[in-house]
């Protein structure tokens, strides 16, 4: 298990998740973070090799519905909803010569 | 005492009654107590008084009436409801009306339920006491110096001060049972699967359950009765059918098997243990069998949930990002906005799990947490298994804890501090089975203890066989409700 979390981890964290964090809040979340994944170590205790992971509580598996056409949302309302709109389609900033 | 749901329906079909008085009733103690309470985002009194006087005049007109037609409801906040705000008591929806209705909030509206309102909560559910809200706090109606848990704080809060009849909430570590516990008022997380999440907006999506607070057991099995069932729309919602919980009260508990959990993690309050020693005493002398039990995994439900949840949550909340609802802060490219509105739009809290969540998934760091938190769940859910094979139901506290005074827990250095308040509900959403809290009596300063009653997948029946119990046992001791 990794040992502490770093600051320059915490930064390629938050960029991953979209969120810019100044200089003190990456301190402050770096100091919060280490202290819960601290507590994760309550578990090396457990012998865990031969357990299989559980992803879901109810053994459902490729719920499938019938083929047929129904009603979907109504465009206009759906498009009303957002903060920006133009020809039937959500409306963003320019994605080209993005830095990462 | 406030009126059952039978009582309230019953009075409007046979004309001693109606929905109007029903819902002005409501309202006066909204008017009276909201100031202090802040139960809710939004009160839609004028849509509601709208719907309760359709009612009584389709009552009048002798038309046939829904199963809860005059009784009122408050809703969750991150419940959908079309054409209404809905937040998650979160900056980054603000403005945002939903164009569909939950499934959950459809079957009310068709059963006659008249929605008072929207009740605040945790920001996106993130919490145990109602603190993150982007609204500010909720407080509990018994002392307004003390939280109303969380994070379904306000739908427990707007039972307990009779906002409305009864409300809906949604548990993923315990935001229905804990804050029920801590207001007083009967709180169901069902099984996973039982009631459709459709229109819920996810947190964690194979944890959360949506589910009733009530301030009886049985208004909880009219209301489970109603909302339980298969949803097309929730490819997670169980097809089976559901046997009747209202029949289920009916029965006794001789014979039921309730199982003491003997390695239970440490750290209830003595008072809150003595209610546990009360409650065990109680299903006793109604017939039932005391079983000792072990579930060694139970104790590392918080760990391995401050892993899963936050994973999944960091997945979910990826689609807040200014584009296609509520707020979206202007930036020169795409990237800079989506970071500009996310880093505006979401509280500290929600941040914080969406980090944690975002490094327990990442690569590199993927098996040693992530990978083994799902492991650990297993564990959790087999342990449980081997205990329903010995007992029906297993009781434990709600809480550990009566209500704490606000901003005694939420120091962002010791997160745990508040993180344990779920400590004996969490296991339920790992495993999927349900849980309930049941007011059994007071604590320290006079105030509510909740009894947690735990039983197997789909084992509805018997936990309210055993809730109709606690709820007997608890009037007859004479319990100020």
């Amino acid at each position: 298990m990794p040992e502490q979390i770093s600051t320059a981890d915490v930064a390629k964290v938050a960029r991953l998740a979209r969120l810019d964090l100044s200089d003190d809040a990456l301190q402050r979340m770096t100091t919060q973070l280490d202290a819960m994944l601290e507590h994760f170590h309550d578990v090396d205790a457990l012998d865990l090799d031969d357990v299989a992971p559980m992803t879901q509580p109810y053994p459902l598996t490729n719920v499938m519905r019938d083929d047929v056409i129904a009603t979907s949302l109504d465009r206009d309302e759906v498009l009303a909803q957002a903060p920006d709109a133009e020809d039937g389609r959500f409306r963003v900033p320019p994605i080209i010569g993005l830095e990462d | 005492m406030a009126r059952t749901i039978r009582e309230i329906t019953a009075g409007v079909r046979d004309g001693s009654g109606t929905a109007t008085a029903n819902l002005e009733a409501a309202l006066a103690n909204v008017t009276a107590r909201e100031d202090e309470i802040n139960a809710f985002n939004l009160v839609l009194d004028e849509q509601a008084r709208a719907d309760a006087a359709a009612i009584d005049a389709s009552a009048k007109a002798g038309d046939e009436l829904g199963p809860l037609a005059g009784v009122t409801v408050a809703l969750k906040d991150n419940l959908c409801t079309r054409g209404i705000p809905t937040t998650c008591s979160s900056k980054i929806l603000d403005g945002w009306r939903p164009p569909y209705d939950a499934t959950v909030v459809s079957v009310l509206r068709d059963a006659g339920a008249i929605v008072v309102g929207k009740t605040n909560m945790d920001e996106f559910a993130m919490g145990s006491s109602t603190e993150t809200s982007a609204f500010g706090p909720t407080r509990n109606p018994f002392d307004t110096t003390r939280v109303p848990g969380g994070s379904s704080g306000g739908s427990a809060a707007a039972v307990a001060a009779g906002f409305a009849d009864f409300s809906i909430g949604s548990d993923t570590g315990g935001s229905i049972r804990q804050p029920a516990a801590l207001c007083g008022v009967v709180g169901v997380k069902p099984t996973y699967g039982y009631v459709s999440r459709y229109g819920l907006i996810a947190f964690a999506s194979s944890l959360d359950q949506i589910g009733p607070f009530t301030t009886s057991v049985e208004d909880a099995a009219v209301v489970l009765d109603l909302i339980g069932g298969h949803d097309p729309l929730d490819s997670t919602s169980i097809p089976v059918e559901r046997p009747s919980l209202v029949e289920a009260i009916r029965r006794d508990v001789a014979g039921l098997r309730v199982g003491r959990i003997t390695d239970l993690p440490q750290g209830a309050d003595p008072d809150v243990v003595e209610r546990l020693e009360a409650s065990f005493d109680a299903l006793r002398e109604a017939g039932a069998t005391i079983v000792d039990v072990q579930v060694p995994a139970f104790t590392y439900g918080l760990t391995a949930y401050y892993l899963i949840a936050p994973a999944e949550a960091s997945s979910n909340l990826a689609r807040f990002d200014g584009v296609r609802y509520g707020l979206r802060v202007d930036a020169a490219d795409t990237n800079a906005m989506y970071s500009a509105t996310r880093s505006a739009g979401f509280g500290d809290e929600v941040k914080r799990r969406i980090m944690l969540g975002t490094y327990a998934l990442s690569a590199g760091y993927y098996d040693a947490y992530y990978g083994k938190a799902l492991k650990v769940r297993r564990l959790i859910s087999d342990d449980l298994a081997k205990a329903y094979e010995q007992a029906d139901v297993l009781l434990t506290p709600a809480s550990p804890s009566v209500a704490f005074p606000l901003g005694s827990k939420n120091d962002p250095d010791n997160l745990l501090s508040m993180y344990l308040c779920d400590v004996y509900t969490i296991p339920a959403n790992m495993a999927g089975h349900p849980g309930m809290s049941v007011p059994f009596g007071n604590g320290a300063d006079g105030l509510p203890v909740g009894i947690q009653i735990l039983a197997g997948t789909l084992n509805e029946v018997d936990m309210f066989r055993a809730a109709a119990a606690l709820e007997r046992a608890a009037g007859s001791e004479g319990v100020a409700k």
